[in-house]
C-alpha cells in the first residue's frame, strides 16, 4: 500500500462526505414537494406527465397500494424490455444488424435491469442494438433507480409519520426521483464524460488496421491449435456517455461494453474514474441525511452514515492490502513480475489503489460496474467484494435499497439490543413489535434462501451447474457463490470465470434477482406501513439511543455478525480455504 | 418498609428442583415443545440422531463413542431448557399450593328474600348473592360489604397477620374469599362466580396455567424462529458445498453445528425469564392480572403517585407550635394539647405527642377533667373541649377566624402572616383559640417518606417522569413536590382530573402507571396502562386495575416498574449473549469439519482444540451447559441499576455482548481440555 493510494481513497471519502448534506437536503425538499431551484423547468414537465397518465398527485397510498403500483410498473416495463430485446432485429438503430436476443437471455437481462441488478450474461457489443441499449436498458437504469429511491422515501415516511396509514404516492415519488434527482445530474455528467473522450454517437463500429499485427493461437473445434495473425480490430462505440453516468449514479452497473468501466471508452481517465466512483456513492450517502432530516433526527442520519463509512473503510483496507501484498507464490518465484502487488486483471491507468477502491465501492452498493476483474483478485481481496454483497449491500448501498436495507438491520439491532435498556424496543419513537420483527426476519431470510439454495444445487449438479466453471476447487465454489450472491443482492458485478449464459444460470440468476429485489421490498414496505400507523413515543433519558457512537458501533456489529453467521461456512470453503491453500502453495 | 412474610425461597430450593427434574422429562412431549421453535428443532435433531445411532450399531459402524456423546448432549440441551422452565414454574406452583389451602370448602349463610338464611356450599354462590358472615367464619367468596363492619384476617392471601377493618360504604368494603372474619358480623354481596374468584385467578396466575406470552415475548420468539431458519439454511446448504469440496459430513456433525448456531441459550430460557419476572412481582405481594401488565410496567413513561400514603406518610404531623404575640409557649402547648386529647386522628395525636416531647406536658386522664369534648366535624372543621369554664378550639384558620368573628374576636395580623408563612412552606397551619382569643399556630407537616428523593432521582435517570397527585392547594403541593423531588404535581386534584391527566399523557404517546383504591379511582385505573389497585380498596378499583397490591402499599408501584424493566433487560441480555456465542462456536466446529480434507484450515482452529471430535463435542457440551449455568440469572433477573439508557446499554453490551463473544472461547477450550484428558474424545 502506498501513501498516494491512501490519500486518494481518503480524498474520495471526503468528497462523498461533503456531498452528503447538500444532496440529502435536496432530496428531502424534492420528496416533501418543497421548492427547489429546478422547479421552473421541471414542474411543468411533471404536471404534463401526470395529465397524460391521469395520475392524481395529491392521492396518498397505503403500503399495499404503493407496493402494488411498484410491482405492476416493474412487471410491465420488464415485459416491454423483454419484447424490445426479442424483436430488436426489426427495429431501427441497429447498424450492426444484431440478431434478436435468445429467450432465456432476454428474460435474464430484462429481470436483471428491472431489479437494478444489471447482471450481463451477454457481450453487449455483439448482442444489444443501440435502441435496446437506450430504450430498454438505459431506460431501466433510470426507473429502477428511481423506484429504489421512491421505496426508500416511502420507508422513511413510514418512520416519520404518526398515526397515518399512507406512505405517499408511488407515481409521484418515482417521477420526482427521475426528474429532479437523476436526470439533471446525468445530463451534466454525460457532457463531462464526453469532454473526457467517452463516445456518444450512433455510428456503426469502426474497423481499424493494427499498426502492430498480433500473432495469436486459436484452438479450433477439432481441438487442434492453429496460429493466426490478427491485422485488424473492430472498435465498438455508440451512445455510451448517456448510459455511463446513470450506470453509476443509479448504482446500476450494466456496462455499455463487455469490459464495463475498465473499457477506455467507458472510463478513459483517472479523472473519470474518480468522478464515476463518487457518483456510485452519492445518492446512497445523501439518503442517510434525508433519513435524519425527514425523521427529525439529523444526528441519527449521521450515525448511520458513520456506520457505513467505517464498514467501507474496513473493506477497502482489507482489499487494498491483500492486492498490494500480491500473490505470495509469484513473490518468491518471480518478484519482478508484480513489483507493486497483484496487477492481474487490473488496468494500468487505475493501478492497485483505484482498482481495489472501485471493487469495494461497486459491491458496497448494488452498482456492480467493474474497472478490474474480480476473478483475478487474491482470495482475500476477492472475498471482500463477496462479503460486501452478502452483508446485503447496506454500505451506502444501492440507491434507495441501501437505505431500506440498513433500516432493516437497524430494526434488528434495536430489537436485539434495545431490550437491554429496560424498555420494549423502539426506533425513533416507533415501537418495534411482533409484526415488524416478522417482516424484518423475512427480509433477512429471503437473501440466504436463494443465494445458498441455488449455490447448493449448482455445486451438486455436474451437468448444468459445474460444467460452466472455469476453475476447480474452492475458487470454483467462489465463482458460483459469487454469481448468486450478486444476483440476490442486485449487484450485477461478475466474478467471471463462470459461463453464466446457460439455461440453468440464466433462469436461476434471473429469478434470484427478481426474488432478491421484490421479495425483499414487500416486507420492507409492510414494516413502513406498520410503523406509519403507530403512535409516536416521545424521547426520554430511558430511550434507546440511535444517535451516538455506541449505536454506530452496535449497528456495525449487528451487520457483521448477522452476515458472518449466515455465510461463514460457505466462505470458509470458498475464499478462506483458497487463501490458506495459496499460502500452502496450491492455486486454482 | 414492607415486610414480605412469605418465606422467600432460594433459587435452588431442593423441593422445587427435584420436581423440576421430573417435569423436564414430561416437557419432552413434542406437542408442548412445539411452542418453542428453537428447542423443538433440537429435539428433532436428538430424535433423528438417536435413530441413526441405532442403525449405525446394527451395521456395526465405527465412531460410536463420539456419536453417542453428541446424541446424549443434544438430549441434555433440550432437558436443560425444560428444566429452566420447570424451575421457574415450580416456584409458582409452590406458592399456588399455599394459596389452595386457603380455598377450602366453606359453608355460606345465604340471605334469602324473606330475610332468613340458608346454608349452602360456598362453591354454589353466584355473583349477586348476599351472605351473612359472623365472627370466626370464613368469607365464602369475593364480595363487597354492604352492611356492618368487621375485623378480617387476610393472612391467607397477604401473609400479613395483623387483622384489617372491612366496612360497608367507603373505600374499605372489598373482601376476599378465603379470608376469615375475626369479630362482628357483616353482610357481603358476592361479586364473583365460582372458579373466577380472586383466589382462583391468583392461583392460575402463579401456576402459569393462564399465562399467555407477552407481546414482546411473541416478537422475540419470531426473531428466534427466524434465526433458527437462517441457520438451518446455512447448515443444510453446507453439505452440498462440503460434498463439492470432497469433504462430506456426517449427520452427527451437521446437527452439532446447527444446534450450536441456533439461539438455544435464549430459546431455552425465554419462557423461564417471563415466568420468573411475574414470580418476582408476586413475591412482593403484588398480583399481576397478566404478564402483559408487568411488561408494560417496564415501558412506563409517567408515574402518577398519590401524595398521601405514597410520597408522604399517611398523616400530617405537628412539628411546631408558634405562639401569637404575648402568648407563652407553655400556654399555647397546654391549650393545644387539651384541644387534642380527645382527637383520635393521627394529627390530633401528633399534637399531644409534640406537647409532651417538646414542652414536657404529660397527657392528662380524660375522665378526671370533667370536660366536654367537641369532636371534629366536617361542617365546623374544628374540634375542641369545653373545660373549667374555658372554651378551647382548634381548627383550620378560616374556620377559627369565622368562629372568632361570630364571637367578636379577631385574628391578630401577626398570626395571619404566620398562617400564610406556614402554608407557603408546604405545611398545614391550624389555629388554637381559647374563648375568643387566638393563642397561636400549629404547624402540621407532611412527612415525606425516607428515600423517596433517591427513588425519584433513579426514575428520572431511567427517563420516567413522576407526577404527584394531591387534593392540597397549589402552594402546599408545590412545597411537598419540591421536598420529595418529583418532576411535576397536580394540585387540588379531583378524581376526574386524574383521568384527564392520564388521557393527556397517553395522547403524547406515553405509557402511564398509577395507583388507586377508591371507587372514584376506578376509571383512571382502567385508563392507565399500568393500574395498581390496593387490596384494601373497593372491588371496583380492584377490577379496574391490572395489578393488585395485597399489602396496599402504593409505593410498590416503583418496584413493579423496576421488575418490568429488569425482565426486559434480562431477555435482551441473554439474546445478545446467545447470538454473540456463535462466533466462537464457528471457530470450534468449522475447522473441525474440514481440517481432515484441508489441513490448512487448522489455521482457523484458534482455540487449538485437540481433535476434530473433541472440538465439536466441546462446543455442543458448552452449548448445553451454558443453559444451566444461566438458569439463576434468568430466574433472578439481570442485576439492574437505575441509569440512563446510553450508560445502561453500554454496560450491558460490554457484559453480555463482548462477554458473549469471549466467554465461549474460554469455556469451549476448558471443556476440550477436560474431555481430552478424560479420553472422551
Amino acid at each position: 500500500m502506498t501513501t498516494n493510494g491512501w490519500l486518494q481513497i481518503l480524498f474520495f471519502l471526503f468528497v462523498v462526505l461533503a456531498l452528503t448534506k447538500p444532496l440529502g437536503v435536496f432530496m428531502t425538499r424534492v420528496f416533501n414537494r418543497e421548492k427547489t431551484f429546478l422547479d421552473p423547468v421541471l414542474r411543468p414537465i411533471e404536471k404534463l406527465l401526470y395529465r397524460l397518465t391521469g395520475v392524481d398527485e395529491t392521492r396518498e397510498m397505503r403500503w399495499t397500494e404503493y407496493g402494488a403500483a411498484m410491482l405492476i410498473f416493474s412487471g410491465v416495463t420488464m415485459a416491454l424490455t423483454y419484447l424490445i430485446e426479442r424483436v430488436q432485429n426489426r427495429l431501427p438503430l441497429n447498424p450492426q444488424k444484431l440478431a434478436a436476443v435468445a429467450p432465456d437471455l432476454a428474460f435474464n437481462t430484462a429481470a436483471s435491469f428491472t431489479t437494478n441488478t444489471n447482471w450481463q450474461a451477454y457481450v453487449p457489443e455483439t448482442t444489444m442494438s443501440y435502441l435496446t441499449q437506450m430504450a430498454a436498458l438505459a431506460y431501466h437504469n433510470f426507473i429502477s433507480a428511481a423506484t429504489g429511491i421512491a421505496l426508500a422515501i416511502a420507508v422513511v415516511r413510514g418512520i416519520a409519520r404518526r398515526e397515518k396509514d399512507t406512505l405517499g404516492n408511488y407515481w409521484v415519488d418515482m417521477t420526482r426521483a427521475t426528474l429532479w434527482v437523476l436526470l439533471p445530474a446525468c445530463i451534466v455528467g454525460s457532457l463531462f464524460l464526453v469532454s473526457q473522450g467517452v463516445p456518444q454517437n450512433f455510428k456503426p463500429y469502426t474497423t481499424a488496421q493494427l499498426v502492430d499485427p498480433q500473432t495469436v493461437q486459436i484452438t479450433g473445434a477439432d481441438g487442434k491449435a492453429t496460429t493466426q495473425v490478427v491485422r485488424e480490430q473492430t472498435i465498438a462505440q455508440g451512445p455510451t456517455a448517456s448510459q455511463e453516468v446513470i450506470k453509476e449514479f443509479g448504482t446500476n452497473g450494466g456496462g455499455f461494453f463487455n469490459a464495463n468501466s475498465s473499457h477506455p471508452f467507458e472510463n478513459p481517465t483517472p479523472l473519470t474514474n474518480f468522478f464515476e466512483l463518487v457518483l456510485i456513492f452519492a445518492i446512497g450517502s445523501g439518503l442517510t441525511y434525508t433519513l435524519g432530516q425527514m425523521t427529525g433526527s439529523p444526528r441519527h442520519g449521521w450515525a448511520v452514515w458513520c456506520a457505513m463509512a467505517i464498514l467501507f473503510l474496513i473493506g477497502v483496507t482489507a482489499t487494498y492490502s491483500a492486492e498490494a501484498r500480491g500473490n505470495p507464490l509469484v513473490q518468491t518465484t518471480a518478484n519482478h513480475l508484480q513489483p507493486i502487488g497483484n496487477m492481474e486483471g487490473k488496468e494500468v491507468r487505475f493501478g492497485i489503489a483505484n482498482s481495489a477502491l472501485w471493487a469495494v465501492v461497486t459491491t458496497d452498493t448494488s452498482c456492480g460496474a467493474v474497472n478490474s476483474m474480480h476473478d483475478s483478485y487474491t482470495p482475500l481481496g476477492g472475498m471482500i467484494p463477496l462479503i460486501n454483497m452478502l452483508l446485503g449491500e447496506v454500505i451506502f448501498g444501492g440507491v434507495g435499497s441501501g437505505l431500506y436495507g440498513i433500516i432493516v438491520f437497524i430494526i434488528l439491532s434495536v430489537f436485539i439490543a434495545g431490550l437491554m435498556v429496560g424498555r420494549t424496543p423502539e426506533y425513533l419513537g416507533k415501537k418495534v413489535e411482533a409484526f415488524d420483527v416478522k417482516m424484518a426476519m423475512l427480509t433477512v431470510l429471503i437473501y440466504p434462501l436463494f443465494v445458498l439454495g441455488f449455490t447448493g444445487i449448482s455445486v451438486l449438479a455436474p451437468k448444468f451447474g459445474l460444467s460452466s466453471l472455469a476453475n476447480a476447487g474452492p475458487h470454483g465454489l467462489s465463482e458460483i457463490f459469487y454469481a448468486y450472491a450478486e444476483a440476490g443482492a442486485n449487484n450485477g458485478s461478475a466474478f467471471a470465470g463462470l459461463n453464466a449464459n446457460t439455461l440453468w444460470y440464466n433462469s436461476t440468476i434471473g429469478a434470484t434477482t427478481l426474488f432478491g429485489r421484490f421479495f425483499m421490498v414487500i416486507p420492507v414496505l409492510a414494516i413502513a406501513g406498520s410503523l406509519a400507523c403507530k403512535k409516536h413515543v416521545p424521547e426520554s433519558a430511558g430511550t434507546f439511543p440511535v444517535t451516538t457512537p455506541l449505536f454506530t458501533g452496535l449497528l456495525i456489529s449487528v451487520v457483521l455478525i448477522v452476515g458472518a453467521l449466515t455465510f461463514f461456512p460457505a466462505l470458509s470453503l470458498g475464499p478462506i480455504l483458497e487463501h490458506l491453500l495459496m499460502y500452502a502453495g496450491k492455486v486454482f | 418498609m414492607t415486610v414480605y412474610p412469605k418465606k422467600s425461597r432460594s433459587i435452588w430450593d431442593a423441593e422445587i428442583a427435584s420436581r423440576a427434574v421430573w417435569d423436564s422429562f414430561a416437557k419432552l412431549n413434542p406437542r408442548t415443545l412445539m411452542k418453542n421453535p428453537v428447542m423443538f428443532v433440537v429435539e428433532i435433531g436428538a430424535a433423528l440422531l438417536t435413530i441413526q445411532l441405532v442403525r449405525n450399531q446394527l451395521h456395526h459402524a465405527t465412531g460410536f463413542a463420539f456419536e453417542f456423546q453428541i446424541t446424549i448432549w443434544l438430549w441434555f440441551t433440550v432437558l436443560f431448557a425444560n428444566f429452566a422452565e420447570a424451575m421457574a414454574e415450580g416456584r409458582g406452583k409452590a406458592q399456588a399450593d399455599t394459596l389452595r389451602k386457603a380455598r377450602t370448602e366453606t359453608i355460606a349463610h345465604k340471605l334469602k328474600a324473606d330475610g332468613t338464611t340458608e346454608e349452602i356450599p360456598g362453591s354454589k354462590l353466584r355473583s349477586g348473592d348476599v351472605v351473612v358472615v359472623s365472627a370466626g367464619e370464613f368469607i365464602p367468596g369475593d364480595g363487597e360489604v354492604i352492611e356492618g363492619v368487621a375485623s378480617v384476617d387476610e393472612s391467607a392471601i397477604t401473609g400479613e397477620s395483623a387483622p384489617v377493618i372491612r366496612e360497608s360504604g367507603g373505600d374499605r368494603s372489598a373482601v376476599t374469599g378465603g379470608t376469615r372474619v375475626l369479630s362482628d358480623e357483616i353482610k357481603v354481596r358476592i361479586t364473583s362466580n365460582p372458579g373466577e374468584t380472586f383466589l382462583d385467578r391468583m392461583i392460575k396466575m402463579v401456576e402459569g396455567a393462564s399465562r399467555q406470552k407477552t407481546p414482546n415475548e411473541i416478537a422475540l420468539n419470531i426473531l428466534l424462529a427466524g434465526l433458527t431458519i437462517i441457520f438451518l439454511l446455512a447448515t443444510a446448504t453446507l453439505q452440498p458445498m462440503a460434498i463439492y469440496s470432497g469433504a462430506p459430513q456426517s449427520p452427527f456433525v451437521l446437527w452439532s453445528l446447527l444446534v450450536c448456531l441456533i439461539p438455544t441459550t435464549i430459546g431455552g430460557l425465554l419462557s423461564a425469564i417471563g415466568i420468573a419476572g411475574i414470580d418476582r412481582v408476586i413475591q412482593r405481594n403484588v398480583m399481576a392480572m397478566s404478564g402483559r401488565a408487568v411488561e408494560a410496567a417496564g415501558d412506563v413513561d409517567t408515574l402518577l403517585l398519590d401524595k398521601t400514603g405514597t410520597i408522604t406518610l399517611g398523616n400530617r404531623q405537628a412539628t411546631e407550635l408558634i405562639p401569637a404575640p404575648g402568648v407563652t409557649d407553655g400556654e399555647l402547648a397546654d391549650a393545644a394539647q387539651l384541644a387534642s386529647l380527645a382527637d383520635e386522628t393521627p394529627e390530633g395525636r401528633s399534637i399531644v405527642v409534640l406537647a409532651k416531647e417538646k414542652y414536657g406536658l404529660r397527657g392528662r386522664p380524660l375522665s378526671s377533667l370533667e370536660a366536654t369534648f367537641i369532636p371534629f366535624s366536617a361542617t365546623t372543621r374544628m374540634s375542641g373541649v369545653d373545660f373549667g369554664g374555658r372554651v378551647i378550639r382548634k381548627g383550620a384558620p378560616d374556620a377559627i377566624k369565622k368562629y372568632l368573628t361570630e364571637r367578636g374576636g379577631t385574628v391578630p395580623v401577626q398570626v395571619g402572616e404566620m398562617v400564610q408563612l406556614v402554608a407557603s412552606s408546604g405545611a398545614t397551619p391550624l389555629l388554637v383559640a381559647v374563648d375568643n382569643r387566638v393563642l397561636g399556630t400549629v404547624r402540621l407537616k407532611d412527612i415525606v417518606k425516607g428515600g423517596m428523593r433517591e427513588r425519584f432521582d433513579h426514575l428520572r435517570a431511567m427517563g420516567i417522569r413522576t407526577v404527584m397527585i394531591t387534593g392540597d392547594n397549589h402552594l402546599t403541593a408545590a412545597a411537598i413536590a419540591q421536598e420529595a423531588g418529583v418532576d411535576d404535581f397536580l394540585a387540588e386534584a379531583k378524581p376526574e382530573d386524574k383521568l384527564a391527566l392520564i388521557r393527556q399523557e397517553q395522547a403524547k404517546g406515553k405509557l402511564v402507571a398509577m395507583t388507586g383504591d377508591g371507587t372514584n379511582d376506578a376509571p383512571a385505573l382502567a385508563q392507565a396502562d399500568v393500574g395498581l389497585a390496593m387490596n384494601a380498596g373497593t372491588q371496583a378499583a380492584k377490577e379496574a386495575g391490572n395489578m393488585v397490591d395485597l399489602d396496599s402499599n402504593p409505593t410498590k408501584l416503583i418496584e413493579v416498574v423496576e421488575i418490568g424493566k429488569q425482565m426486559l433487560i434480562t431477555r435482551g441480555a441473554l439474546t445478545t449473549f446467545s447470538v454473540a456465542n456463535d462466533v466462537a462456536k464457528y471457530f470450534a466446529i468449522i475447522p473441525a469439519m474440514f481440517a481432515g480434507a484441508f489441513p490448512v484450515l487448522q489455521a482457523l482452529n484458534i482455540m487449538a482444540l485437540k481433535t476434530p471430535q473433541s472440538a465439536i463435542l466441546s462446543a455442543v457440551i458448552f452449548n448445553a451447559l451454558i443453559i444451566v449455568a444461566l438458569v439463576p440469572l434468568a430466574l433472578r433477573g439481570v442485576r439492574y441499576r437505575p441509569m440512563g439508557a446510553e450508560a445502561l446499554l453500554r454496560w450491558n453490551l460490554l457484559v453480555y455482548g463482548l462477554g458473549g463473544i469471549v466467554a465461549p472461547f474460554i469455556g469451549i477450550k476448558f471443556i476440550d481440555m477436560i474431555i481430552t484428558s478424560l479420553h472422551w474424545a
